[in-house]
């Protein structure tokens, strides 16, 4: 364990037959840190989280999760770790208080009737406690299973895309909950698909074909992405949007509203193209640093569904 | 990170209540035994009586006559009229439109006045094994009735035991004349293989299948604490059903038993175990539900085909017999009849009770092998 990394991990590597789902990954998560964890799907991101939770044996690779050996320790690892799985996978013919209490008596937890009576509180169930669990909507869903994997008080939280398919208001407030919990020291792994949650991440990791494309802070991810962008406005934006996109030099027109982010990585062709439609004098242009927004863009307009690859 | 009883306690509790919202599965585990007993029960208590029957009479003396009234009266026989020669009776046998053919012989009052030991020859349709047994059991006290009454004064001697004349009874087309008595216990063996196999096998499969068992490995709870914990509450489902079962069978429909509770016991216990071992190999091969009732489906076929439940097994070509052999049902079927029927004990059905034995250790071995293979 190097330092405060709570997960530190190299060359982990899981085979599916012959096909290599994830390949030579490595990562190290500092404590307290939330780790956004990016990727197209099918790129290898819920199997490198359940290798790294001890749930699947990596092929190859090696490190550590919370100090404890990812091979050999799984079973202490699983007492510190919370793990909320992409679907949801509590019981939907127990109520809501049966599935916090039986994930309590899993734990072992002494004065389980306080902390799920507590648990019931703060996540505002308290009244519909006898409620079947199957019958909450999806952001309800969301807030059990994140109430439940916090039940034993886990050093580190594993979250597997956790708010795909609910509304922005609980995703928010979700955000809110994961921004307290690192507060207190909590360190945080999530997988995400959207930009507004990358953004709110630490550190981001980019991963694709099971390999890592990108890994850093937050802050530094657009240098590293490389992308030199201009911001474009003034009349009949939609007409020029479609133009651009055609330009050898422009590799991604974002549209915020009424203007325009355009990007490349080769500044000289973009440059070339830039002065050329600067002539024609009907658009404002002017180059602004490179946001996370662009970058994030760039990197998920790059790599398709992972899927793709298995059909070829 | 020991085994833990809390933990295990714990997934106990939580398959009970499962259990016992899905309401469906509930009702079948109780209502298939009762069930199938009223269905099989009903067919000894209706079938076996008002069978058509014809008579081909030879002798029309007041005995015979008598013998005949008593025949209707009994509730047995329904008597559809009178046939003449062996060939028309053998046709409404063949057709359906008799189960019995009763043939008095030419001068059977006077052959029995005179101590003769005339024979009534009874044909019976054997196809519906339960028409026969009853039906032929009640033929000779009618006959012993119907002396009494008519033969009276001097001849009165000749009334009692030994009977004076023979039932000759030629059962066609089930030459081994199982009756529906022989059905019922065996019902057991179908009743636990049919729900017990498909219920394991689809309790743990809907674990994985609806993803919930990710979650549960993602705790510290062990392998063994989860299957045992998911096991055990179907071995209580396999008492109930057996309980269900017994008490049907023993007061509703008067099944005999004979033989040692004991063995019984140890018999049905073996065959809880084996049949949920079974249903725990299924579900390590089945990727769904749907395919975990398809496997039991396939695994429930030879139980009610091949062992002995439907047709007798000493009657199957050899090969079905080698693979009913291997069949858990066969052997438990041979411990219910051998115990509740023949007064078997313990010492009776040793053989019966290893070949389980030994099923359940190859099952237990395979699928041991299978659960460490799927587990990643
Ligand atoms: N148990 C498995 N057996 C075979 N292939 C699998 C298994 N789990 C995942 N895969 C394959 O591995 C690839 C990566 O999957 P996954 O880790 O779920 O990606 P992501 O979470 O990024 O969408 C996919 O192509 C998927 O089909
Ligand atoms: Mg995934």
């Amino acid at each position: 364990m190097t330092g405060s990394s709570v997960i530190d991990v190299r060359g982990l590597t899981k085979r599916f037959g012959d096909k290599t789902v994830v390949d030579h990954f490595d990562i190290a998560v500092p404590r307290g840190a939330i780790y956004g964890f990016l990727g197209p799907n099918g790129s290898g991101k819920t199997t490198t989280i359940r290798m790294i939770c001890g749930l699947l044996t990596p092929d190859e690779g090696e490190g550590t999760c919370l100090g404890f050996d990812v091979r050999r320790d799984a079973a202490r690892i699983k007492e510190r770790v919370g793990y909320m799985t992409q679907k949801f996978s509590y019981y939907e013919d127990l109520s809501i208080r049966e599935n916090l209490d039986f994930v309590a008596r899993m734990y072992r937890l002494d004065r389980r009737r306080q902390r799920v009576d507590a648990a019931l509180d703060e996540l505002g169930l308290a009244d519909r406690q006898k409620q079947l669990a199957g019958s909450l909507s999806g952001g309800w869903k969301q807030r059990l299973a994140l109430a439940a994997c916090l039940l034993h008080e886990p050093d580190l939280l594993l979250l597997d895309e956790p708010t795909a398919g609910v509304d922005p208001k609980a995703r928010r407030d979700f955000w809110d909950e994961i921004r307290r919990l690192s507060a207190r020291g909590v360190t945080v792994l999530v997988s995400t698909h959207y930009m507004d949650e990358a953004i709110q991440c630490d550190f981001i990791t980019y991963i694709a074909y099971g390999r890592k494309l990108i890994d850093g802070p937050s802050s530094e991810i657009p240098a590293m992405v490389g992308l030199v962008t201009y911001r474009v406005s003034g009349p009949d934006i939609s007409a020029l949007e479609a133009e651009l996109q055609k330009e050898d030099g422009v590799e991604q027109v974002a549209r915020f509203g009424a203007v325009l982010h355009v990007s490349g990585t080769d500044r000289a062709k973009l440059e070339s193209v830039v002065s050329r439609y600067r002539a024609r004098g009907t658009h404002e242009w002017t180059e602004k640093k490179s946001e996370l927004e662009e970058a994030f863009i760039y990197l998920m307009a790059g790599a398709r569904d992972n899927f793709a690859r298995d059909a070829a | 990170m020991r085994f833990s009883f809390a933990r295990l306690f714990a997934v106990l509790a939580k398959e009970f209540i499962q259990m016992r919202r899905d309401r469906i599965t509930f009702g079948m585990m109780i209502g298939l035994p009762i069930f199938q007993l009223l269905l099989f029960g009903y067919i000894i208590n209706s079938d076996a009586r008002h069978l058509p029957t014809l008579v081909e009479l030879n002798d029309t003396g007041p005995l015979v006559r008598s013998i005949v009234s008593g025949m209707q009266i009994s509730e047995y026989f329904d008597i559809q009229g009178a046939v003449a020669g062996v060939d028309s009776g053998e046709k409404a046998l063949r057709d359906g439109t008799a189960s019995f053919v009763v043939v008095f012989p030419q001068d059977f009052e006077r052959d029995i006045v005179r101590g003769l030991k005339p024979t009534l020859l009874v044909t019976a349709d054997a196809s519906d094994p339960s028409a026969v047994g009853g039906a032929v059991g009640a033929l000779s006290g009618i006959v012993s009735r119907a002396m009494a009454e008519t033969l009276s004064g001097p001849l009165a001697r000749l009334a009692p035991a030994p009977p004076p004349f023979d039932v000759a009874v030629h059962k066609l087309y089930n030459p081994e004349g199982r009756t529906s008595t022989n059905i019922v216990p065996g019902l057991l063996a179908i009743i636990l293989s049919m729900t017990l196999v498909m219920m394991t096998a689809v309790a743990i499969v809907k674990e994985s299948e609806r993803g919930t068992m990710e979650m549960l490995i993602a705790t510290p709870v062990r392998p063994l604490e989860v299957m045992l914990g998911k096991i055990v509450p179907y071995v209580f489902v396999g008492y109930v059903q057996t309980a269900v079962f017994l008490l049907a069978g023993l007061t509703l429909f008067e099944v005999p038993f004979e033989g040692s509770w004991w063995a019984f016991f140890v018999g049905f216990n073996l065959f809880i175990v084996v049949n949920l071992a079974l249903g725990f190999l299924i579900s390590a091969a089945a990727r769904s539900q749907m395919q975990a009732m398809q496997l039991s489906m396939f695994t429930i076929l030879p139980s009610v085909l091949l062992s002995g439940f439907l047709f007798p097994f000493a009657a199957m070509p050899g090969w079905a017999q080698i693979i009913g052999s291997a069949v858990p049902a066969t052997h438990f079927l041979r411990v219910v009849r051998t115990v509740m029927l023949k007064g078997g004990d313990i010492g009776d059905v040793a053989g019966e009770m290893w070949a389980m034995v030994a099923i359940l250790i190859v099952i237990s071995v395979v699928a041991m092998l299978r659960y460490r293979q799927t587990l990643d």
